[in-house]
Parts: C-alpha cells; structure tokens; sequence
C-alpha cells in the first residue's frame, strides 16, 4: 500500500467525500424519501385511511348526485366541496404517520440514520403530501365519475379550467391538509392530542371564528380548510357556497386561497420542524 | 481505527445530573463493558454519543467526528438503544428496508442480517409477534446492517435466551478482534466481565474505573478463607490484630474479608497457630461492583 505521509482515516474520508458528486445531499434525501415511503406503505392504517377517503368521498357525492333534479341550472353546486369528512380522514393519516414514529419510537431509529432533524422530518411531509395527492385524485375522479352515472342527465362535463380543478383539485387540497396534519403530529407527538386539535380545528376552530361578530369575516379570509374549499368551489358552483362564511367581503382568488392555505401548512411544518430540532429525541 | 472520546460529557435534566462530566476513552479491538447500576448514566450517556440527546457540556466523539458530523453515520456506527423502536404491525423485513433505504445501505444486506441472528424464516411476520428476544435480535440486526466500525449496544444480551447470549457473546469478540470498537453496557457484571476485555464503570453520571477489566475487578482487597487447626483462639487473634472474621455455616473455616493471605499468614506464625488451609478468594464480581458503585453513592451523600 502506497503511503500517504500525513493522512490520518479521518482526512482520507474527509478527501472522499470532498470528491463525491456534489448530488451527495440530494441523494441524501431521495434516500429519506425511499425510506419514508417504505414506512407509510408497510403498516395498514394508512391504508385504511386512504380507503375510507375514498369510500367517502365518493359515496357522499353519488348521494349528493341523486338529488340533482332534472334541469338544474348548477348541478356542480350540488356535488362540489362537500368533503370536509374525508378531508378530516387525509388530517387523521397524516397525524397518524407522523405520531405514530413518536409513539413507537422508529423516530429515534430514524434520527440515527439521518441526524440531521430537518431532512429526515422535511421527508416525510413530502411523501405524506404526494401520497394525500393521489389519494385525492383516486377519490376525486371516482366521486366525479360515480356522480355521472347517478345523474346522467345533468351537466357535469368537465367543460373548463373551473371544473377540472373542482376535480383534480381535491388532490392538491389532500396534499396541503397532510402537511398541516404532520405538522400538528410533528410538535404535539402525541396521537390523541394532535388528531383532537385538527378534529378541533376543522369542525369547531373555523366555523366559529368566522361567524365571530365583525371580526369573523376578516378571519375568515385567512383560514385554510375555507380557502381550501374556495379553491375546489369558486366559478363551477353558483351562486357560489362560500359566499355564506365569506359574506359580502373581498375575498382571495382560487389560486390565491390554495397558495394562503399551502403557506399555513409550511409555516407551520418550519415551526414544528424548528421545535423538534431543539429536542432531545 | 475508530476510538470514541467522551471529554466532559455532562446531561442535566432539571435538577438531575444524569451525567457529571465523563471522560473517558473507548479503543478499538477490544470489547468495553459500559457498567453502572440502573439510572448510573449508561443510556444517556449512550444516546449523547448517539447525537439524540444533546450534551448540557462537553463533547462525545467517534473517531474525531460528533455523530451528527459523520457522512453516513450507520455505516460508521452500529447502535441498539431500545428493542422497542419499532412499529408493531411492520414486519422485520420492512423495519429493516425502511432502515437501509434510510441509511444509503444496499438492500442485500437486509437479508444478509436477518440471516446472520436467525431471524431469516419469520421476516416476513409483523413485529408485534416477537417475543422479547427477537425484537432484541432484530434491533441487533438493525446495528449490525452497515457493516459499522464501531458497535455501540445498550444491554443487547436483555431478553436474549442462553443460546443467544453465547451467540452474542462471540459476536462481539470477534468483531472486537477485527478491530473494531465495541461498547456494550450492562447492569449485570457476571455477564460482562465474561465478554468485556476493558470495562469504563460508572456511578450517578461519574467515572469510577477504566482499565482491563482483571485490572479493574482484581484490584479490590480480596477475601481470605482459612482454616486453623484451633479456630477459636485463631479468630481470636484475627480480631486482636483488627480484622473481621465471618463463619461458615457447617464448616470450620472463617473468612476474612480484605485481608491478604500474607497478612493472615503472619499473624498465624506470630501466635504459633497452625494452619490446615489458607487461600485467597476473589471478591464476587457482584461484591466488587457494589463496592464500586456505593463508594460513589457515599461520596455524593457525604
């Protein structure tokens, strides 16, 4: 063996690594995403999760198609934004991934395959947003085709831009609601606890704070699971549904309402991220 | 060649200090039992090491690196810290997958692992099945997927069955003798003293002793067994020259604890007393471990 006057294991290592592509972080992290997908897909309750999001979902739209009469004017009115339950179940999956590491502890195993607290936790925001994504677009598509064929004689083509994203929407809505939930299950750690808060906030913490009198209309510009809503309803359903919570206010744009929404949940993703770096695991 | 160094390595928890400024060096080739009584330091001292908990002071360093400085921190460092850390309904191949995928370790070591603690023909079962000392192997599996430098094991031998032990046991030496660096605590001495060729014991977060573990064990007072031809006026010269003598029940030989058998001797010649036996009897490994550790909970009262 040649020697190398000076060079300890450490340098020789250090000179390696030196000399790596520079891709070393990014397939640091396409490696966390392969692992955070093992994880997701090899226990069942994610599983059940996705099949009662689309039970759902789909047999609340099919039920909501049987009642469009004959000639109604806005037929998607009757069909659009209607899954506050199934989005509720995407909440409940993604607090599940992400409380469920703290529970068992696999956390901590994660940790040692990647100190680093903020790729290994940025990882699994992905994978669980990707995941609500087509789950969402398995859901959404078989609601909307369900629907067709309750109510063959309604209008529910997907004519324009405004219907695809009443559609295909649900998926990026899925997606931002998972990350909100592994936010919450990130900085709570505890199962009962975050599911309690997201329940919380998805049926109490926003219709109450947008019925609060004067105030509730400014707020309710701002609150996710709405603009969430807005983004799937606004210009397929009129008179549009959101109208009622939003009153006569100015309010932001579809787009607008899913960027405000998807801004909360990486906020609060950085928050909970930042608390979880400064934690003994 | 990878040595952990521990320099001033302190944990308060609260009021607690769980662990008070350990120094102490871990060298490769040998296996170093980590002792201390339970809530002695071991484990945190472990997970700091380990870069889940961070130090309150000090540093704790594998081969010159933290843990949270090392590229591909698995394939350097094997830890098992807790057979519990995985999830029920995964099965042992998907913990391990997940592991690897994780850690930048090819797939084809998963297989190899479960091979190597006989967990192979239930891979595919969910961990919630196994048993104490599987989920143990399986944990050991998940240490050794790396193929690391350095083995760090939190009481890998708890829940194992016999033959897992001695399997364990010679594991851990002959990774020692590939030179690599090997620490493995415990509470139990019996067991480590049989594994562990250098011991660092500890006691409420502090160094007690480091050295080859004969150093460490054999440099305790040792207890005399001696029988004289006349056991009563032997004792009573024994207590005259301010020893302790113990009976045996049913046998005419007393012991005098942390005594010599040249002192014992000499105090025989001096009174003209003979001898029928006389030898030296180490201290039960359990004895001078207590004696270590309680020398360190008196320090700390006093």
């Amino acid at each position: 063996m040649t020697a190398v006057i000076g060079v300890t294991p450490g340098d020789a290592q250090r000179m390696a690594s030196a000399s790596a592509p520079p891709t070393g972080r990014v397939r640091r992290f396409v490696r966390l995403l392969a692992a955070e997908r093992i994880k997701l897909l090899s226990t069942r309750s994610p599983w059940w999760c996705g099949a009662i999001v689309v039970a759902l979902l789909v047999g609340l739209t099919a039920l909501a198609a049987s009642f469009i009469e004959p000639g109604d004017g806005s037929p998607w009115w009757s069909i659009s934004g209607i899954g506050t339950l199934p989005t509720a179940v995407v909440a409940v999956l993604g607090a599940l991934a992400a409380t469920g590491e703290y529970r068992t502890g696999t956390v901590r195993t994660t940790f040692l395959a990647a100190p680093g607290r903020v790729c290994p936790l940025v990882a699994k925001a992905v994978v669980l947003a990707v995941a609500a994504a087509v789950l969402g677009w398995i859901a959404s598509f078989a609601a909307w085709g369900l629907a067709r064929v309750v109510a063959p004689q309604a209008d529910l083509a997907l004519a324009g831009s405004a219907q695809w994203r009443a559609v295909a929407g649900v998926g990026a809505v899925y997606a931002v609601v998972a990350v909100l939930a592994v936010a919450v299950g990130i900085a709570l750690r505890h199962t009962g606890g975050a599911i309690t808060l997201l329940m919380a906030w998805i049926f109490a913490g926003e219709p109450v704070l947008a019925t609060l009198p004067r105030v509730g209309t400014d707020i309710a510009i701002w609150l996710p699971m709405r603009n969430l809503t807005r983004f799937l309803v606004v210009g397929v359903a009129e008179p549009d549904p959101t109208r009622s919570f939003f009153g006569e206010r100015e309010y932001l744009g579809p787009w607008a309402a899913l960027g405000c929404s998807a801004a909360v949940a990486l906020v609060l993703l950085a928050i909970a991220i930042g608390v979880s770096r400064r934690r003994d695991a | 060649m990878t040595t952990i160094e521990l320099t001033g390595l302190t944990k308060r928890f609260g009021e607690k200090l769980a662990v008070d400024g350990l120094t102490a060096t871990v060298r490769p080739g040998a296996v170093t039992g980590f002792l201390g009584p339970n809530g002695s330091g071991k484990t945190t001292t472990m997970r700091m090491l380990l870069g889940l908990d961070a130090p309150t002071a000090g540093t704790a360093r594998i081969g010159g690196r933290t843990y949270a400085e090392l590229t591909d921190p698995m394939r350097t460092v094997g830890a098992l810290l807790d057979p519990s850390w995985m999830h029920p309904n995964r099965s042992a191949r998907a913990h391990l997958r997940w592991t690897a995928a994780a850690a930048g370790i090819p797939c084809a070591r998963v297989d190899a692992v479960l091979e190597l603690v006989g967990l192979a023909p239930v891979a595919g079962k969910p961990v919630r099945m196994f048993s104490l000392g599987m989920r143990q192997r399986l944990a050991l599996a998940g240490a050794l997927l790396g193929e690391p430098e350095v083995l760090v094991l939190d009481e890998p031998a708890n829940g194992l069955d016999p033959a897992g032990i001695v399997w364990l046991r010679g594991h851990l030496q002959r990774q020692a003798a590939e030179g690599r660096t090997v620490l493995v605590s415990s509470h139990l001495l019996a067991e480590t003293a049989l594994t562990a060729t250098e011991l660092l014991v500890i006691g409420n977060g502090r160094l007690l002793a480091q050295g080859p573990t004969a150093e460490v064990l054999g440099g305790r007072a040792r207890t005399v067994r001696v029988q004289a031809a006349a056991p009563e006026a032997f004792t009573a010269a024994l207590r005259a020259a301010g020893h302790t003598v113990r009976g045996l029940p049913g046998e005419r030989a007393v012991l005098v604890p942390e005594a010599t058998t040249a002192q014992v001797g000499e105090i025989a010649a001096r009174h003209g007393l003979a001898l029928l036996e006389l030898t030296a009897q180490p201290a039960s490994l359990e004895e001078t471990f207590m004696e270590l550790t309680t020398d360190a909970a008196a320090e700390v009262a006093s």
